[in-house]
Parts: C-alpha cells; structure tokens; sequence
C-alpha cells in the first residue's frame, strides 16, 4: 500500500505541477529543490499549461504488472512549450496516427491499477489536439 | 596511486539456471577467481549487484558472500548502481588497491533473474528508472531505450534495419564462448522478423533475463599474477547524469559516457584510437550506438555507421561485445560491468579463441546503469 506516496504526487499528477526557480527563473518539471542550472534554493510552484510537441513515442508490448494488458499503451516524451520535457502515456490515438512533431494536450486519466489493494492511480495523459473544424 | 593488477579471475556460465541459486553462483565465481590463492590474503570483499531483496530475497550481500565462500571474517559490502553495480564495484576494488588501503580485493558481482516471472523482472529492474516520473508510467527499460532510439533514427535519418549488425556481431561472437547464453549466430533477415517488444526494439536489439556471477581479484603486487599473462588497470572513472531521459539536457548524448571516458583516458595516457576492443553496454542496440559516440570512436550521429559498414567485429576498426556482449554473453544486470572485465581480459591474454581480436594489447570496458544515468569506464592492458 502506497497511499501516502500518491498523495504527496497530487500536484504533479492532476495539474502538472512543477517548479520555478527564483533565482534564475528556469521552469522544471518535476518540482525540484535545487535548481540544477544556477544552484538556486528557492523555488515556487509552477503549473503547466499541458501544452507541446511530440519529442518521441513507443507502443509496448510488453507491460509492467498493474497496466492494463488490453489496450494499446502507447508512451512518449513531451516538449512542452514552456521549456522542460515530460514523459507520459498517450491517449485517445492510434499508434499510426502519432508522429514526432504533432501538437499534444495534457488530459487527466487513469494511469494504473496497483497490485491486489486495487489502488487506482490518475494523473496525466497527452492526446493529440482535435483539429478545429470550419 | 598504484599500480593495480588482475590477478584472479573466475565466472558460472550465463543463462537460466533453474538449478543453481544466488549463493550458488557468486560462491562459484569466488571460489574459482581465488584458485590458488590463500583466502588469509584477501582484505575486502566487494559484492556488485542491483536487486537481490526483490529478485533473490536477499540482502546484506557482503556479509552473506563473504559467509558462503569461506572469507569470514572478512570487511565486506555491497555496491549498487542499477546495471552499471558490476562496474561501480569493480571500481570500487580498484579504488582501494590503488589508495593502499588494501593489498588484495576480490570483487564478485552477482544476479540471479529467473526465479521470478518476466513482468516481475522487468518491474524490478525498472525501479531503476526515476520512479515517480517513468517507473509509475509505465515505462520498462525497454520502452525508455525505445524513446531514444525513435528519436535517433528521426534526427539522423535511420531505419531499423541500420542495427541489424549489433545482434549479428554479438551472437556470432558468443559462438565460441562456453559461458555465453546465446551460442547461434542469427541473420539480418531473424532480426527483421523479430517480435517488437517496446516499438522500434524488437527482441534482437534487446537482452534477455539472465543469471550468473564474474569475480576479479585485484591485487598490488603483479608477481601475484603466476604465470598468467599480467593485466592492469591504467583507467578507471565514473560520472552520472539525470536520472529520467526527458529532463536530460540532450537525451541522445550519454554524457555521463562522455565524461567517463574522458577522465579514464586522460589517466592512461591514450585515445580512442589506442583502443584493441571495447566492452560496451548493448543492453540495447541504441545504448551501443550512443556509447560508441560518446566515448570518441564515432562522431554525433554515426556510431550505428561502425555496425553498417562491419567495423564493430573482431577484426574491424571499434570491435565490440567481441565473446558475446550484453546481447548474447547474457546481462545478469548488476554482474555485467565484471563479466565486460572477465572478456576484456580473456582477449588481452589471447584466449577468446574464435572470436579473438589479433594482437589485442589494450582494453576498455564501459558498464551502464539506468538509461545513462550512471556511467563506469575501465581501461585495462595486457604487460609482458
Ligand atoms: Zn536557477
């Protein structure tokens, strides 16, 4: 049983919370406590807008204990456009319809279900963004 | 510093080894490196390994080796450092010959993978990964490499096809190694036809599940050696870098290779160029590719070119994974970085026999951990 270490992940996993460093103003993700740039201590929250780019992806195959083995689960890392890269699960799209580049979202979604206590983890997903019509 | 010689060397076969426990194979390895040897004259025992409370229920490794292999009572500790345990303790070693705070170290690394089912494995060795922000997405090691690997070929225009020649290299090495796991050569077209495991890896650009243990003795004095061929270390450094892939500054460089390689070669004096072989970390065929350009034998870019144009086997210009490699040797994760030690030194004393490297006088080792977080680089040579 993990409760405690999800809970302390709220901010990251239902609002892609981060850090900003006050010192040199770099944007992390995840929060960081020491500013690897400038070796700035001080830091406040920062949440992303969940906005980026494609930077890569995988499907798997083979999964880890606690997924879901009947769905395709796809994977990638995210440019987002305010700086850091986020790795994530990617949502609502078919492996042949993602490529390096495309525009992605952030959603919030089941991510896992853990061993027999059956604890449900949701966080952060990126989709591609709906192309608007007319 | 001193000088520091390999003295003793000793490794179980590689593979699934239903029969035979992790107390089995690390006592084997020891008991066979220390032939010879009075056990009295050892002052350390360093004991390399990842995951042994998950994947072997067991910990305090150091003092359960040293118990089982008769060195009691011995100063003994484990060392770990995900799939890069093997090179942190083979440093580890080497660090106290060379300080003088010991004469003799025996350094044993150890895993045992097949008692539990492949998913729990890959759990396991996934914990190794930045766990809140890879591990509870998702990702095993495979799809972490497989990331790197899509974004590779995106910016310098591979296909698949491009790595074939790490798997054939390597298992066709492996063919003359008695210890190695995979002894079959295999083609380009088995590696087109490949089951995917993490998209674009397949099965051949991937190790396997394996158990096993190497063990060295490292020793001050080189007369120890007997009448063996001497071996020593003339480089040996370390470096780390993030720990996810995606907050590294620039995830299709391992820096901490760079580094590594680096400082190892600026203490021995030589170059890339001076280099008979090189034991790198294909625990993944991209992790080869990355490893051969960050440690100087390839520019940015062009390290899959080495395996295109046939210069990683034996007697091309960078052999690689020359008895086998991670691929087909086997990778018992936290024993690799001492089994890369055990092939370098059966080439610089001219036994690999098929898989020979002609005239090989000059060694280097590089044994990853994580996605390229945590890099060992060693570089050995063969005195007359
Ligand atoms: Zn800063």
């Amino acid at each position: 049983m993990e409760l405690p270490r999800y809970h302390r992940l709220q901010g990251a996993l239902y609002r892609l919370e981060g850090s900003r460093c006050n010192a040199c103003g770099t944007l992390h993700f995840p929060a960081r406590a020491v500013c690897p740039g400038c070796g700035g201590t001080e830091h406040l929250p920062h949440r992303f807008k969940g906005a980026g780019t494609l930077w890569s992806f995988s499907e798997l195959y083979q999964l880890q204990r606690g997924h879901p083995k009947d769905i395709p689960h796809l994977v990638g890392i995210i440019q987002l456009d305010e700086g850091p890269r986020v790795l994530a699960q990617i949502t609502d799209a078919e492996p042949e319809e993602l490529s390096i580049g495309m525009r992605l979202e952030m959603v919030t979604r089941l991510i896992r279900s853990l061993g027999e206590d059956g604890l449900r983890i949701y966080g952060y997903k990126f989709r591609p963004v709906m192309e608007k019509n007319g | 510093m001193r000088d520091v010689y390999i003295i003793g060397t000793g490794q179980t076969p590689i593979g699934e080894l239903w029969g035979h426990s992790l107390k089995d194979l690390a006592v084997e390895a020891t008991v066979k490196a220390l032939y010879g040897t009075d056990k009295q004259a050892v002052d350390c025992l360093v004991v390399g390994n990842m995951c042994s409370g998950i994947l072997a229920s067991q910990e305090s490794l150091g003092a359960f080796v040293a118990d089982y292999a008769g060195l009691g009572p011995v100063e003994a500790v484990k060392v770990e450092s995900a799939c890069s345990s093997g090179g942190a303790a083979f440093r580890e070693g080497y660090l106290r010959v060379a300080s003088g705070t010991a004469e003799r170290v025996l350094v044993v690394a150890v895993e045992k993978m097949s008692d539990l089912l492949p998913d729990s494995v890959s759990s396991s060795l996934a914990l190794a990964a930045d766990g809140d922000y890879e591990n509870l997405h998702g990702t095993t090691f495979a799809a972490l490499n497989a990331l790197i690997m899509r974004r590779y070929m995106h910016e310098n225009g591979y296909k698949c096809e491009d790595f074939a020649g790490f798997a054939i290299n390597a298992h066709r090495n492996a063919v003359s190694n008695e210890n190695a796991q995979f002894r079959r050569p295999v083609t380009s077209k088995d590696y087109a036809n490949a089951t995917i495991v993490a998209s674009p890896i397949n099965l051949l650009d991937s190790s396997s599940i394996s158990d096993g243990a190497g063990a060295v003795l490292l020793s001050a004095d080189p007369k120890d050696s007997g009448s063996a061929r001497k071996v020593r270390v003339v480089g040996s450094a370390a470096a780390t870098d993030t720990i996810a892939v995606a907050t590294r500054k620039d995830p299709l460089w391992l820096s901490a290779a760079e580094i590594s390689a680096r400082r190892a070669f600026s203490q021995a004096g030589l170059e890339p160029g001076d280099i008979d072989l090189f034991e790198l970390h294909d625990a993944f065929s991209i992790m080869a590719t990355l490893s051969l350009e960050a440690a100087g034998f390839a520019p940015r870019g062009r390290g899959v070119r080495l395996a295109m144009e046939g210069e990683i086997v034996p007697n091309g210009k960078v052999p690689i994974a020359t008895r086998g490699g991670l691929k087909a040797r086997g990778h018992p994760v936290g024993a690799t970085g001492v089994l890369q030690v055990l092939d370098a030194v059966a080439q610089l004393r001219g036994q690999a026999g098929g898989s020979q490297v002609p005239d090989a006088r000059t060694a280097m080792t590089q044994n990853i951990g994580g996605s390229g977080a945590s890099i060992y680089t060693h570089i050995l040579v063969a005195e007359d």
